[in-house]
């Protein structure tokens, strides 16, 4: 998560959804939260039942909308449009927070003079560089700034970016956490507070209408609702899911929210802030303890095979000097203690020379890429299910049917598991069961009741569930499975001298186990991440007592003190009537330090005071000398509002009194990000990768920086914009959950009363496409792209609302739902499969929220007529192009 | 004696009498839903647990008889969900007993047409032997380029965001001392 991580330090939400209910206005955007995270729902309307505005901004009006005070309508993919829209309405009529932004984001700081906006260069910032694809960031730094790593290190060095760089870890170079150059009063032109008034400066009222389709008046009432919303008396909040991610522009989106949060005061206060909300049970917890290419526990950097040569050139480029990221060393070493025990020592840089090397994207995207090219042989699936799940659902398929040995492990026998008899490719003829040279372990695997274990909620809150019956028969936990595999590997390869055996030779592999199938004991695993002292072995409380002389072990810093005291804090049930405030301490464990609503600092003004008695949440107690209030304070607790840290201060000391984001070098949240972003130190409106229309602000039409398949035939794209062969695909399509679904379906196609609550795929349009194409109400409809065509039963719906674009052109939208797939109690079409791999350059993730497509009546062709048909209106399309 | 006994059978009545006004209690029982207990009076054990769906955390409580989950319903003392669960999560006891619940392992033999029976041991060892075969034949200690790698780049591990953190803790670990560097999970979807 950059998009939070880069702005405030932490990539996860800012705040718990019990606190939405203080809002006092909730702005829900790239999300159904009503439909997709119902219960979480009820805070929204506790809210609403005191008098909050309630705000959906969405392209479907959905229960969300319904509920809401206000929906306006949009055109999928243009959300940096509107929200810059708002970014420009607060900072032209001067109604930001001006004493916060003054003092707790980097507004004051000046930016270098060789910085160009994408305003001066058509939609490109400084150094773009068009033979790589890619930025050379170094204009985008503070003036005055070294580049980190410097004395010849760039190369070497200090680029955080993606995951890692979601968790701050950027910013190096400042010194005592006060960046160089800065102007209090925010008037310097080359202040970020002034070179972000003229990047939104053409985001009108009227380009935002003409952008998203909406009215300017529907979107002046948004940004007066939000502003009349915010201040010293009150605060709004937004949320957020995949309909902010899953785009070219998904970490810019967020980033962009993340703007007009900071200039409205609203991060780190009650009622405020910025809600993820995440998909999976323990979708952060798989962020935070990755199960992420690019990252180690707790946002560590995996070593990269072109930079950090050596160990001390590694710590040297991830250790800030200021903030808390100045004790990286202490958590690394922790880790590799975890890890390997006594074979990771000082004197061999704690194993550093023999830990594996990433490449700039080896992400799941990249590997499908490298199974069509046979460079993967084997793969292990473990609850996921990417022929269903993942975007171009055929490239996938495809890419399995390439393997030498394919392990899947779930609940049910998912498509992923049956490609090779059951699968769109197979009813085609495209592949050909004996001709598939692929061997399959289907493993069936454990439900939540049948293993101990912790999942971290959309809120960052480690809650435990216990095992109540034994699994059967082969069905085990993964902590089973990978423990004994692990276990396995480790003793074919016990007698092994190569050097490529060294580092599992030293990977600590000892937990207890317990009942008859050898069950590994889920908590002792969980007392590793929280961390012990190795010799007395007292459980940490938290990372302040890591150490980097290996006398410390710990799983995961950000987790350290969920086991504090030898007690699972993490099963932790007091119920929330016994609890002295709805905040809750005592239920369960939040990372970090137990706090729920983080950056709490900034609910009270520099000097300590809260904002106002209505907003009351942590403050600085003088008679006592330490922060107090409802929550964990997220600052040093007796670190007094008016420290100034002396010359010679480093890490946390060095960050002010004043500056309540304890995790950036400079203590302040980022309107601007000058590290840590592919694509751009502020937000700038792109059309998404295939869109009808040209970019109305730039000649740039798409996100420069995405990621995409150009010379791959599995990834064909549709033309776009003023390109011939557009209007073979002229719709707009955004894909969704339901309430009765899960992801893709594996959780809920196979459940009996989901299956008949939902029972059918199908695609919502609106009277006005159904007349234009001749679609029904409850027949068939086929929607095609350049990938593929899918079928779905018709549902003509009002909620689909065509919108008007300022050439005149209506833009009709298809909405289609993603959780089907060829087996389970109801089977229907996939829509990923119609969708493309074209990526966000800082997640890798893909765009299946703003796409293109065609409709037409009737049911899609059957068999080798599938692939066929596809084929001919892809060469109609291109034969125009060309 | 007759007549109270058909004025007691009255249904509006009784809602009067006995405090019911809304027909929503006992008054509205009849001779067999008096009967009835609930599923969870029976249960042998309840235990805490977290709804596996979404990731807005709800609390759940496994009611247990005989060995084996008897019902699922929302935790009133979670702070966040206070008892209730949406359609996915009151469903919790049909996904964990779905009808397509697999408990076999099944093995399907390069260019084989079927599905064929292997014990789970037997499955533990040929996959563990496929990682050491595999790794020892694509193992890279350098880039082409000569940077280190110490890596295999053909096998890889997808999932997590359905798991438990300590089990995508030993998937990083096994796999990173496995050089296998292609570990990813839903965070990218």
């Amino acid at each position: 998560m950059p998009g939070l991580g880069t702005s405030f330090g932490r990539g996860g939400a800012t705040t718990f959804q019990q606190d939405l209910q203080n809002a006092d206005c909730i702005v829900i955007m790239g999300s159904n939260m009503a439909e997709n995270h119902p219960v979480g729902f009820q805070w929204v309307m506790e809210a609403r039942e005191r008098g909050a505005k309630v705000i959906h901004v969405d392209p479907r009006f959905t229960r969300t909308s319904a509920m809401a005070t206000k929906h306006v309508g949009i055109r999928a993919g243009s959300d940096i449009a509107f929200l810059g829209g708002i970014a420009n309405y607060i900072l032209e009529n001067d109604l930001y927070f001006r004493e916060y932004v003054q003092h707790y984001t980097n507004a004051p700081v000046i930016i270098d003079e060789e910085f160009v906006d994408t305003e001066d260069a058509d939609g490109l910032f400084s150094g773009w560089d068009p033979e790589a694809g890619r930025y050379d960031i170094e204009s985008w730094r503070y003036e005055g700034m070294e580049v980190h790593g410097a004395a010849g290190q760039r190369g070497e060095g200090f680029e955080p970016r993606g995951e890692q760089s979601g968790h701050g870890a950027a910013g190096g170079g400042l010194k005592h956490g006060e960046p160089p150059a800065e102007d209090p009063e925010l008037e310097h032109p080359r202040c970020v507070l002034q070179i972000l008034k003229r990047h939104f400066r053409r985001y009108t009222p009227e380009l935002v209408a003409d952008t998203c389709g909406c009215s300017a008046e529907d979107f002046l009432e948004v940004c007066e609702t939000l502003v009349a919303n915010s201040g010293r008396e009150r605060t709004s909040a937004f949320c957020y899911a995949v309909g902010w991610t899953q785009h070219t522009t998904g970490v810019q989106n967020i980033r962009t929210a993340a703007i007009v949060q900071q200039l409205l005061g609203n991060i780190g206060r009650p009622g405020g802030g910025i809600m993820a909300l995440r998909g999976h049970a323990s979708i952060q917890g798989s962020t935070d303890i990755p199960t992420l290419y690019n990252i180690l526990p707790g946002y560590l950097p995996m070593p990269h095979t072109l930079s950090y040569p050596t160990f001390e050139n590694f710590v040297g480029a991830n250790t800030s000097p200021t903030g808390w990221w100045g004790k990286f060393e202490s958590y690394w070493v922790s880790l590799m203690t975890a890890y390997f025990g006594e074979h990771a020592t000082k004197e061999n840089d704690w194993l550093f020379g023999e830990l594996p090397r990433i490449d700039s994207d080896n992400s799941a995207y990249f590997t499908v890429r490298q199974m069509l090219e046979g460079n993967v042989r084997g793969y292990i699936i473990a609850g996921e299910n990417p022929a269903v799940g993942h975007a171009n659902g055929k490239a996938h398929r495809l890419g399995l049917a390439k393997l030498d040995w394919l392990v899947v492990r779930d609940l049910v026998e998912i498509e992923s598991a049956a490609f090779w008899y059951e699968s769109p490719e197979i009813e085609s003829g495209e592949l050909k069961t004996g001709e598939i040279a692929t061997e399959v372990f289907f493993l069936p695997a454990a439900a939540h009741t049948e293993k101990d274990g912790s999942f971290t909620n959309t809120q960052r809150l480690l809650q435990w569930h216990r095992k109540a019956v034994e699994p059967k028969q082969d069905c085990r936990s993964e902590l089973w499975f990978y423990f004994h595999l692990g276990r396995r590997i480790k003793q074919k390869l016990a007698d092994s001298d190569e050097e490529r055996d060294r580092l599992i030779k030293a990977m600590r592999w000892e937990y207890p186990t317990h009942s008859a199938v050898e069950e590994p004991d889920a908590e002792a695993v969980l007392q590793e991440i929280s961390g012990r002292e190795i010799v007395s072995g007292k459980f940490l409380s938290g990372y302040p007592e890591l150490r980097d002389d290996g006398s410390t072990l710990c799983g995961c810093w950000i987790y350290s003190g969920c086991f504090a005291d030898g007690i699972n804090q993490t099963a932790r049930r007091k119920p929330h009537w016994e609890q002295a405030s709805y905040v809750a301490p005592d239920w369960a464990w939040a990372w970090p330090a137990n706090r729920r609503l983080i950056y709490n600092r900034a609910s009270a003004d520099p000097e300590g005071n809260p904002w106002s008695e209505r907003k009351r949440y942590v403050w600085w107690d003088g008679d006592e000398g330490k922060w107090t209030g409802v929550d964990v304070p997220d600052f040093k607790e007796d670190k007094e509002p008016g420290y100034v840290p002396p010359d010679d201060a480093e890490a946390e000391d060095a960050i002010a009194g004043d500056h309540p984001f304890v995790m950036q070098a400079d203590g302040r949240a980022w309107l601007y990000v000058a590290q840590g972003l592919e694509d751009g130190p502020l937000p700038t409106h792109y059309e998404p990768h295939e869109s009808p229309f040209t970019n109305q602000l730039y000649a740039q039409r798409a996100n420069p920086r995405r990621q995409q398949n150009k010379d791959l035939a599995e990834d064909p794209y549709n033309p776009v914009a003023d390109e011939p062969g557009a209007e073979v695909y002229p719709y707009v399509v955004t894909t969704y959950r339901l309430t009765e679904h899960h992801t893709a379906g594996g959780m809920t196609r196979t459940v009996p009363h989901l299956a008949e609550l939902q029972p059918e795929m199908f695609c919502e349009v609106h009277p006005g496409l159904a007349r234009e194409v001749g679609l029904e109400h409850g027949g068939w409809a086929t929607i095609y792209t350049s990938r593929s065509a899918i079928e779905a039963r018709v549902l003509v719906t009002e909620r689909m609302r065509p919108l008007r674009m300022k050439d005149g052109r209506t833009v009709h939208q298809v909405g289609l739902p993603y959780h089907w797939g060829q087996r389970g109690l109801v089977t229907g079409d996939s829509a990923n499969d119609l969708a493309h791999m074209a990526l966000d350059p800082n997640v890798h993730i893909q765009e299946v929220k703003a796409f293109t497509c065609g409709i037409r009546p009737g049911r899609r062709p059957r068999g080798p007529e599938l692939p066929k048909f596809v084929a001919e209106l892809r060469e109609q399309a291109h034969s125009e192009t060309t | 004696m007759a007549l109270s006994k058909l004025l007691d059978s009255w249904p509006t009545l009784r809602q009067l009498r006995e405090g019911d006004p809304l027909g929503v209690g006992r008054a509205v029982q009849s001779p067999r839903s008096k009967t009835l207990t609930a599923r969870i009076d029976e249960a042998d054990h309840v235990v805490g647990s977290v709804c596996p769906y979404c990731a807005v955390g709800c609390g759940q409580l496994v009611y247990v008889k005989d060995g084996d989950v008897a019902h699922i319903e929302g935790d009133p003392a979670s702070p966040i969900s206070r008892g209730r669960l949406c359609p996915k999560g009151q469903a919790s006891r049909s996904y964990v007993q779905s009808p397509l619940r697999e408990y076999k392992v099944k093995y399907r033999r390069p260019y084989g047409t079927e599905w064929e029976e292997l014990s789970l041991d037997d499955a533990m060892q040929m996959i563990a032997e496929r990682i050491v075969a595999t790794r020892a034949e694509t193992w890279r200690r350098q880039t082409p380029g000569g940077a280190p790698a110490n890596r295999t780049m053909a096998i890889g591990n997808l999932g997590g965001a359905t798991l438990d953190n300590e089990e995508n803790y030993l998937i990083k670990k096994l796999m990173t001392a496995l050089g296998v560097v292609q570990v990813e999970n839903q965070a990218r979807i």
